[in-house]
C-alpha cells in the first residue's frame, strides 16, 4: 500500500460485548494489509431501533455514529447487518434532512463490511493463516442482499492453507436470527434456524464461519443444544489465523481441538 | 376452520401452525420446489431482470397517473357496451355485485379465482342473500367446501395434501360412490370437473377477477391455468369482473411485458396455460359471451395508498413469488396470517386493510432477510415496507410494553457512550465469570423463548472496547514491538501479553 488508509473500526456491540476476540482479529487483518486502525468511543449504530420503528432513537444513535466515524477514510465492520445499517439505511433514515443527509451519504459511501473492505477497496487477494480442516460458510442475508458481498469471503477463506470450505445448501436462506425477531417469535425463529442447522452438519463440516456474529450466535446456540460437533467462529478469526480463543459458545478451560474433519466424527 | 380473519392472533395462529405436521409438509414441500423451479426458469431468460425493471416502471407510471388511465379505460368499456361501477368500500362491491346479481333473478353464480372477491368476502355476501356462489378453481373449490381462507395467493389450498382432499370430497359429494378411487390428483381432478361441469351450465352469473386491466382497449385479463375462467366469463348471461384499482395498465404491450414476469415468478411457468382478454359483452357476431359486461372497480382503501407510503405495494401483480421465497411462511403457511393475504405482501397490505392495531403482528414477524424484495417481480421494497408498519405502530404506542421498555432502556445507554461503556462493562464481565465453566448458558432473563430450544454463548470478558484503551493506553513504545497480524489478548499464547489479564476473564488460563 502505498499510502497508508486511516480505518474506523466500527467493531458493533455484539463483538464489542461477547466475542472481542474478533475485533483484535479484524484490527490485525486491516493492520497486515497496511492501514492504520482507530476505534472511535460507539455504542451501537441503532439497528434494533431502526427495525423496531423507534426512528427518534434510530436517528440519535446514528447520528453519534456518523459523527465518530467522519473523520476517517474508510469505515470497516465485521458484521454486514451492521454495514448494511450504515451503508444502506442511514442515507434512508436522513433522507431530505438539510444538514445530516449529506453527512449520512458520505459516512454510507465509506462504510464496508470487512471482507468486502479487504477484497475490493484493499485489493487483498490472499491471508497468510494456515487453518486445517473443513469448514463450511453462512451468507448473513445483509451481506449477501443489502452489500452483494458473496465471492469475497469465499476468495479469501480459499486462500487459507490446509482449509476446505464446502458450499451450504440453501445459503441464500436465513438462519432465523434477525436481531430483536429470534427474541419476539422464538418458535419461528428456531424453525428456521433448525434447518440451517441441518444444512450446516450436512456438509460434514467441522468449522461454520460467517461474517455476521448475530448470525453466528444464534446457529452456533442451536447446534451447540443439539450437541452438534460442529465449531463455529468469526471468519476474521481463521483469515487473521487467530484460532486460540475457544469456538463461540466453547469454554476456555478445555480448548477445543483444531476443527479437523476427522476431528468432529 | 373459518373464514373470519385472525390477523390479530398470528402468534397463537404460528404455534398451532409449526405443530401441524401434515400443514409442514406441505410447506416443506413449497420450500423444496419452488425458489428452484422459479431460479431455473429464471435463468433461462438473460434477459429477465431488465424485464423486472421494466415491469416496475409500468405499472409505477401507472399509478402515477392512475385517474387518466381509469377515465380512459372507463371510456372503452362504455364505448363496448360494458358497465363500470365504482365501490369504495368493500361492502358497497359486495352492494354492487349482489344488486346485478337480483337485477337478474340470478341463483346461483360461478367464480373464477379473484382475490379481491376473497378481500371483500363476496361469497358470504352472496349466501346471506340466497345465491350460491361456486368456485371453480380447483384450489379454491376445495377451500370453499372447507370453509376456509386461501392459504396461498395463487395456491389457495397448498396447505392440504391428497387425503385431506379426498376426504372433503368424500363428506361434500354425498352421492360418490365408497369405492371411487381418489387416491391421485387425477382423479381429484375430474371428480371436481365432474361436479363443476353442471354448475357451469346452470349458472345465471359468472364473477372472475382481473390480472390487469387495459386502459388502451378497456379489456379486463385473467390467466390461469384450469380454464375455468373461460367457462365462467363466457357461459353465464352476465359476466362480473372484480378488480381493484391497480390493476390497470396503459396498453396491451404492456400487459404483455407483465405477463413475462408474472408467470415465471408465480408457477415457474413461462406463461400461464390460459390468459383470457375479454373485451365488452357479445358482439351481435360472436359464437358466445355473455350478455352484460361489468367491471366492479374496488378501492377498498387502496386511495390512501396511493398517496402514502404504502404506494409501492399498489405494483403488486400478486404472483405469491415473495412467499414462495419467504423462511416464515415456510415455517407457518398462510393461515397464521390470518387473511386472504398472506407472506410477506400479506404482512404489507393486510395491516392498510384490516388496520395495524389489528394485523401489527404480521409486519413484525420477518427477519428482514430479504429474500422477498429480491425475487418480486416489480421490485416491491416489502422489508422497507413492513419497518413503515413498524414505525406507525412504534408512533401509536401499539408494539408490546415491554419491547418498548426494553428498547428505552437500551437507546438510555446507548445514546450515553460513556455510560454505557461502564454498564455494559460490568455486565458482561459478571456474564463471562457465571458462564466461564460451560462457555454458553442455557438459560438467561428476558431470553427465555430464545434458550428454550437454543444456547447463548458466554461473553468472553472485557469488552472489546475496554481491551483496546487499555492496550492503546500500555502500549506507548511497546506499539512498534507488537507482533502481526494482532495485538489479540485472546490469541496465540505464544504471542506477547500485552495486557493484564482481567481477574474475570474467562480466557485467563491457570
Amino acid at each position: 500500500m502505498a499510502v497508508s488508509k486511516r480505518v474506523g473500526l466500527l467493531v458493533t456491540c455484539l463483538v464489542d460485548l461477547i466475542r472481542p476476540s474478533v475485533g483484535f482479529a479484524a484490527v490485525g487483518l486491516l493492520e497486515h494489509a497496511g492501514c492504520t486502525v482507530e476505534v472511535p468511543p460507539q455504542t451501537c449504530c441503532g439497528q434494533p431501533a431502526f427495525n423496531s420503528g423507534d426512528r427518534a432513537t434510530a436517528r440519535k444513535l446514528a447520528e453519534q455514529v456518523i459523527s465518530a466515524f467522519e473523520p476517517f477514510d474508510y469505515v470497516v465492520v465485521p458484521s454486514g447487518s451492521c454495514a448494511g445499517q450504515v451503508r444502506v439505511h442511514y442515507p434512508e433514515l436522513f433522507q431530505g434532512d438539510p444538514n445530516w443527509q449529506p453527512r449520512a451519504d458520505a459516512v454510507a459511501a465509506k462504510t464496508y463490511e470487512l471482507t468486502q473492505f479487504l477484497v475490493d477497496v484493499l485489493g487483498v487477494s490472499g491471508v497468510e493463516a494456515r487453518v486445517p480442516g473443513a469448514a463450511t460458510y453462512h451468507d448473513s442475508c445483509s451481506s449477501l442482499r443489502e452489500l452483494g458481498v458473496r465471492l469475497q469471503p469465499r476468495k479469501l477463506l480459499a486462500t487459507v492453507e490446509s482449509l476446505s470450505v464446502t458450499e451450504l445448501a440453501d445459503s441464500d436462506v436465513c438462519c432465523g436470527f434477525g436481531g430483536t425477531f429470534c427474541v419476539k417469535y422464538p418458535e419461528i425463529s428456531d424453525r428456521m434456524v433448525g434447518k440451517k442447522a441441518a444444512a450446516v452438519t450436512a456438509t460434514g463440516a467441522g468449522l461454520l464461519l460467517s461474517a455476521d456474529l448475530g448470525c453466528l450466535l444464534n446457529i452456533a446456540g442451536k447446534l451447540l443444544r443439539d450437541g452438534a460437533a460442529v465449531q463455529v467462529r468469526h471468519i476474521a478469526e481463521v483469515l487473521a489465523g487467530d484460532l486460540d480463543a475457544p469456538p463461540i459458545g466453547m469454554p476456555a478451560a478445555a480448548p477445543a481441538p483444531t476443527p479437523t474433519a476427522e476431528a468432529k466424527r | 376452520m373459518s373464514r373470519a380473519a385472525t390477523s390479530e392472533k398470528f402468534d397463537d395462529n404460528a404455534r398451532r401452525a409449526l405443530a401441524d405436521p401434515a400443514l409442514q409438509g406441505a410447506l416443506a414441500f413449497v420450500e423444496a420446489n419452488f425458489p428452484a423451479r422459479r431460479r431455473a426458469v429464471v435463468d433461462a431468460l438473460p434477459e429477465f431482470d431488465a424485464l423486472r425493471d421494466s415491469a416496475r416502471d409500468i405499472k409505477a407510471h401507472t399509478l402515477a397517473h392512475l385517474d387518466l388511465y381509469l377515465e380512459a379505460w372507463e371510456a372503452r368499456v362504455k364505448e363496448q357496451g360494458g358497465h363500470v361501477h365504482y365501490a369504495p368500500t368493500a361492502a358497497d362491491a359486495n352492494r354492487i355485485v349482489l344488486d346485478i346479481c337480483r337485477a337478474e333473478n340470478a341463483r346461483t353464480v360461478t367464480k373464477g379465482k379473484s382475490m379481491v372477491g376473497e378481500e371483500i368476502g363476496i361469497n358470504e355476501h352472496l349466501e346471506q342473500h340466497g345465491i350460491v356462489p361456486v368456485e371453480t378453481d380447483l384450489g379454491e373449490y376445495i377451500i370453499q367446501i372447507r370453509d376456509e381462507l386461501p392459504s396461498h395467493i395463487i395456491m389457495p389450498a397448498v396447505h392440504l395434501n391428497r387425503q385431506q382432499i379426498a376426504a372433503d370430497f368424500r363428506r361434500v359429494h354425498t352421492d360418490l360412490p365408497k369405492d371411487r378411487d381418489l387416491d391421485t390428483a387425477m382423479a381429484l381432478l375430474s371428480e371436481a370437473r365432474t361436479t363443476l361441469r353442471k354448475k357451469f351450465l346452470a349458472a345465471d352469473v359468472g364473477i372472475t377477477g382481473a390480472n390487469f386491466l387495459i386502459a388502451e382497449t378497456g379489456s379486463s385479463v385473467i390467466v390461469t391455468n384450469e380454464g375455468n375462467g373461460d367457462l365462467t366469463c363466457t357461459l353465464p348471461r352476465v359476466h362480473i369482473v372484480l378488480a381493484s384499482i391497480e390493476k390497470l395498465v396503459p396498453t396491451m404491450e404492456d400487459m404483455a411485458q407483465l405477463l413475462r414476469v408474472l408467470a415465471r415468478s408465480a408457477t415457474a411457468q413461462e406463461m400461464s396455460v390460459y390468459t383470457t382478454i375479454t373485451t365488452g359483452p357479445r358482439r351481435g357476431e360472436d359464437q358466445d359471451g355473455p350478455d352484460q359486461y361489468h367491471v366492479v372497480i374496488v378501492d377498498n382503501g387502496r386511495s390512501a395508498m396511493l398517496a402514502g407510503e404504502f404506494r409501492d405495494m399498489l405494483r403488486c401483480i400478486r404472483c405469491g413469488a415473495c412467499m414462495n421465497h419467504c423462511p416464515v411462511y415456510h415455517a407457518v403457511g398462510g393461515h397464521a396470517y390470518g387473511f386472504v393475504y398472506p407472506g410477506p405482501m400479506g404482512a404489507v397490505l393486510t395491516p392498510s386493510l384490516l388496520g395495524v392495531d389489528r394485523a401489527g403482528r404480521l409486519p413484525n414477524a420477518s427477519t428482514f432477510c430479504g429474500r422477498c424484495e429480491e425475487v418480486c417481480p416489480v421490485r416491491i421494497p416489502l422489508p422497507r415496507l413492513m419497518r413503515f408498519w413498524r414505525d406507525r405502530e412504534f408512533s401509536r404506542q401499539l408494539s408490546s410494553p415491554v419491547s418498548r421498555a426494553g428498547l428505552a432502556a437500551w437507546g438510555f445507554f446507548a445514546r450515553r457512550p460513556w455510560l454505557y461503556g461502564a454498564v455494559t462493562g460490568i455486565g458482561v464481565r459478571a456474564l463471562a465469570w457465571v458462564g466461564r465453566a460451560r462457555g454458553k448458558f442455557g438459560w438467561l432473563p428476558l431470553a427465555g423463548g430464545f434458550t428454550a430450544t437454543r444456547d447463548i454463548a458466554a461473553p468472553q470478558g472485557p469488552t472489546f472496547q475496554a481491551q483496546w484503551r487499555r492496550r492503546a493506553g500500555t502500549q506507548g513504545v511497546a506499539e512498534h514491538a507488537r507482533t502481526v497480524p494482532s495485538g489479540n489478548p485472546h490469541g496465540r499464547g505464544s504471542e506477547p501479553q500485552l495486557t493484564e489479564p482481567a481477574a474475570s476473564d474467562p480466557e485467563s488460563r491457570p
